[in-house]
């Protein structure tokens, strides 16, 4: 156990971890609230949250599940959102890779945007770091974010079942999806996957099963691997 | 199927779903380098979804029963502006729903 811990390291994760407490709180309990008026009883919504530990993904399946949506595309259109996550766990392997099985299922399990994020901006910067201290970073950085994420969808779940339907809530959903793809349009080929997935779904809405959502996806992750392809092949003409 | 029991099978397999995917490199394919095609694809993912995902509830909120409505109209578009220029979800998502609530009740 011992040779995987590394108290001060532990303690610098934990102490860049503990901002995000944060975003992950208010966007755990918007979604404890919005399950819950969407008529979840709390062991589902808690469940959502324990089990799937990500945010946008849930909130798909949310919607879609209140589009009545077949569960099959449901769950396909939340794991979609969720493909990156495959990334992170690419970028992680040659750091956390020589770590014994069960402990890498841990760090996969914890694997979401931010301790993604932190730990290999982390790594990349101090190259010297030993796996204890790589282990132990991840660890604290994980330390505020997981429990704040259970803890806030616990109270959005028990605030939502007292708040009035006069709220306009049918439009947290939405906003909630906007404010996340604001940021995600760092490039020209993010904007151009954007446009055509908004294009598609629009044109193809009329598709039985939500069908037109997976068009969309496909559409727009091509556009966007094209449009990279092609600036890249720019930059070095 | 009841619905709490679609609901169930819901939870589970996209609980399944997310951790294979975070576990599918750590665990199971180890170091080796996914074709560069495949990742150029992951990374338009999300951006590919949720867009097309928002775009028929921006248009045809079920709430006007899919008669586009001025506040919801203006909402999106601050939301949207605000995270794209701050890159701050929260702030984004507090623009947008001041927008809103300001629309529904001035307008």
């Amino acid at each position: 156990m011992a040779s995987y811990w590394d108290r001060s390291t532990f303690w610098r994760g934990f102490r860049d971890g503990l901002p995000f407490v944060l975003v992950v709180g208010p966007f755990g309990m918007l979604f404890g609230v919005v399950a819950t008026e969407a008529g979840l009883p709390l062991v589902q919504v808690m469940s959502f949250s324990i089990v799937v530990i990500a945010g946008a993904a849930q909130f798909t399946a949310l919607q879609l599940m209140a589009d009545n949506a077949p569960t099959i595309v449901v769950i396909a259109s939340a794991l979609a959102v969720n493909l990156r996550m495959a990334m992170y766990s690419a970028s992680m392997t040659p750091h956390l890779g020589p770590l014994p099985v069960w402990r890498r299922a841990l760090v996969a399990y914890s694997l979401v945007d931010q301790s993604y994020a932190l730990s290999v901006m982390e790594y990349e910067k101090r190259p010297e770091m030993t796996l204890a201290q790589k282990t132990s970073y991840f660890s604290g950085v994980i330390a505020p974010v997981l429990p704040s994420w259970y803890l806030a969808t616990l109270v959005g779940a028990l605030v939502g079942q007292s708040i009035p339907d006069s709220l306009a809530l049918d439009f947290a959903v939405p906003i909630t999806f906007l404010a996340m793809i604001g940021p995600m349009l760092r490039t020209k080929a993010h904007v151009a996957a954007a446009v055509v997935s908004v294009v598609c779904a629009l044109l193809f809405a009329f598709l039985p099963w939500n069908l037109g959502l997976i068009v969309a996806g496909i559409a727009g992750m091509m556009t966007g691997a094209f449009v990279e392809l092609r600036t890249e092949n720019k930059d070095m003409a | 199927m009841s619905e709490s029991t679609t609901i169930w099978v819901i939870i589970v397999a996209m609980g399944l779903g997310s951790f294979g995917l975070r576990f599918l490199f750590l665990g199971v394919i180890g170091d080796r380098q996914l074709p560069e095609w495949v990742l150029r694809h992951l990374r338009y993912t999300a951006v590919a979804v949720l867009p097309g995902l928002v775009a028929p509830l921006v248009l045809w909120p079920a709430a006007t029963e899919g008669q586009p409505d001025p506040a919801r109209l203006a909402a999106a578009a601050v939301t949207l502006g605000v995270g794209y220029v701050t890159k701050n979800v929260l702030a984004a998502i507090f623009g947008g729903a001041a927008t809103l609530f300001l629309g529904l009740y001035f307008l």
